[in-house]
């Protein structure tokens, strides 16, 4: 059983000062899986990266990485991971070629292999015809596609990435995920990133959504947005309070008030809309009918926005 | 063994083409003091009448000083670099790898001392502007070497400890300048007031630039008349350089 894990986090927690940034977190993440820390910034995402990728330790709790205690057993964990940073852990005086030999020491690769192991390397992540290039001329997408490259050099079981598609464009980012699957797919490579982009939570296996350095939730994407009940359904009125206690009183619906606008979870939304419509057509401005998200399940668990104004 | 070496001896490597590659440090960190040593030295001229000094000019004296203020700002520049580099640059990626601080520790300072050193020697091909022999640059390049891991050393425990890279100006100016200053480089403690003699004799890098001084001169010069005794420069030095090693590996372990 121990050993379709991967990763395996009990009561972690972490403090700056008297700054609490992770309150108490569990989770497991199985091997092969991708696995999503969806959370808005500040909610502990990072933290969280930077204990699993061993950079410093926790206030207290425990995480294993393939049996390993990230704490006790760091140079050991150090091994297995590829650890894939936000802004990306380029010498940016350095050219490509530089940047990954120089990695490649720092993990006791040498000689004609990592040669061969780096050619590989940039020809997967198509940035060999850059390798002479200095890093900081590239533009952002290249040197997140070189960091990869860095992070996989020394072929590691786990990788962890923090934000990967911050700062790409819409074609790098497919091209990122197409590349991540495909690591998984063909090298069983597990994967964990953070991200505060609920589609990129949807693409992976599971995801765990934090939240003031708590675990909101945690399941598969799909198991999730079923909780929340059928679909979403958002009217926008002048009298909110007035429509939402007619709702209660007329269809039995418990509807919630959210920046303004009433919000009702309902099996087989499109025939409830109708309804709704012709009971209340004075009061209603608009009304929006939509699967839910996974955004739909931060508000139904924290009873506030993902994205707080000014995000 | 062989893997502590491969990552010192590759993060060595990374601080020889990392200043290389970057002009303006290469010439600030050898153009400003020389402007000092030309201007301080060419003012104060005649006027200087040091007890230690006998029958040596001023820029003749001011000279090893100026060695020790290059040495003092390569390995500066060379650790300043730490604080950003940490937060999103290459040594994310060294903290992470399977590597024992350590290691990283002596790859940085050895890199750090070994562009000291080849800023002192470069400056050390105007000695004989002052009437000291060019041999004196083999002879002191142990020293220069002690020295200027140990400044680096200190560099590191800086900024290490530093968020932003004002800070470590700050500290510069408030701390090594200073330092360097009451060092001898510029005057003899032998004519200063009670108070800073006392401070002089306190600051390691008394020792420093006597050993240089010794190193350069030899036994038996007037040069060295008024110095710290040679072997308690060298040991005030070792030890200078030792603990500050141990303090700079100390505080990357302890990374929070």
């Amino acid at each position: 059983m121990t050993n379709n894990i991967a990763v395996a986090v009990r009561d972690l927690a972490h403090s700056y000062g008297d700054r609490k940034a992770l309150a108490g977190v569990s989770f497991e993440v199985k091997r092969g899986e991708i696995f999503g820390l969806l959370g808005p910034n500040g909610g502990g995402k990072t933290t969280l990266f930077r204990i699993l990728s061993t950079s410093f330790p926790s206030t207290s709790g425990q995480a294993t990485i393939f049996g390993s205690d990230v704490r006790t057993q760091a140079e050991a964990v150090r091994r297995r991971i590829g650890v894939v940073f936000q802004n990306p852990s380029l010498d940016k005086k350095l050219t490509v070629a530089e940047n990954l030999r120089h990695r490649g020491h720092l993990y006791g690769l040498r000689g004609a292999p990592l040669d061969d192991r780096m050619k590989e390397m940039m020809e997967r992540l198509a940035v060999a015809d850059r390798a002479g290039d200095i890093v900081e001329k590239l533009s952002g997408g290249l040197q997140r596609r070189v960091e990869l490259a860095g992070g996989l050099l020394h072929r590691p079981e786990l990788l962890i990435l923090d934000e990967p598609s911050v700062g790409l464009d819409p074609g790098a980012r497919r091209d990122l995920w197409l590349y991540l699957q495909r690591l998984r797919e063909r090298e069983g490579v597990t994967i964990l990133l953070t991200t505060h982009l609920i589609d990129e939570a949807d693409r992976c296996d599971h995801v765990l959504i934090l939240n003031q350095g708590a675990v909101v939730a945690l399941d598969t994407p799909d198991t999730l947005k079923e909780q929340i009940g059928g679909d979403v359904i958002v009217i926008t009125s002048r009298t909110p309070d007035e429509l939402r206690d007619a709702l209660k009183e007329r269809f039995a619906v418990e509807a919630t008030i959210f920046n303004g606008k009433v919000r009702v979870e309902r099996e087989s939304g499109h025939a409830f809309v109708s309804q709704l419509v012709e009971a209340f057509s004075s009061m209603i401005d608009s009304v929006t009918l939509a699967k839910p998200t996974l955004e739909d399940v931060f508000i139904a668990r924290t009873g506030h926005r993902f994205w707080e104004d000014g995000q | 063994m062989s893997s502590f070496l491969l990552a010192t001896g590759t993060l060595w490597q990374r601080e020889m083409v990392r200043f290389l590659r970057q002009r303006s440090r290469v010439v600030g960190a050898f153009a400003s003091p020389l402007l000092f040593w030309v201007l301080i030295g060419s003012g104060v001229g005649s006027s200087f009448r040091g007890a230690a000094s006998g029958e040596m000019n001023y820029m003749e004296y001011f000279f090893p000083g100026t060695v020790v203020m290059i040495l003092l700002f390569t390995s500066i520049f060379s650790t300043i670099s730490i604080i950003e580099d940490r937060k999103e640059g290459f040594l994310q990626a060294v903290l992470v790898a399977p590597i024992p601080r350590s290691a990283f520790v002596l790859g940085k300072l050895l890199g750090g001392t070994t562009l000291a050193v080849g800023q002192g020697v470069l400056f050390m091909l105007l000695a004989p502007l002052v009437g000291i022999s060019l041999s004196a640059i083999p002879a002191a390049l142990g020293m220069m070497g002690l020295v200027a891991f140990g400044l680096t050393a200190l560099g590191y425990t800086i900024a290490w400890s530093m968020d932003s890279t004002q800070g470590f100006h700050a500290i510069m100016n408030l701390f090594l300048i200073p330092m360097w200053l009451l060092s001898g480089s510029v005057f003899p403690a032998s004519g200063a007031s009670q108070w800073l003699r006392w401070v002089m004799m306190i600051n390691p890098l008394t020792y420093g630039l006597a050993a240089v001084r010794w190193s350069i001169y030899g036994a038996g010069s007037a040069a060295t008349l008024n110095l710290p005794a040679f072997v308690l420069s060298l040991a005030v030095s070792v030890v200078f350089a030792i603990s500050l090693f141990a303090a700079a590996i100390l505080m990357t372990r302890r990374t929070k």
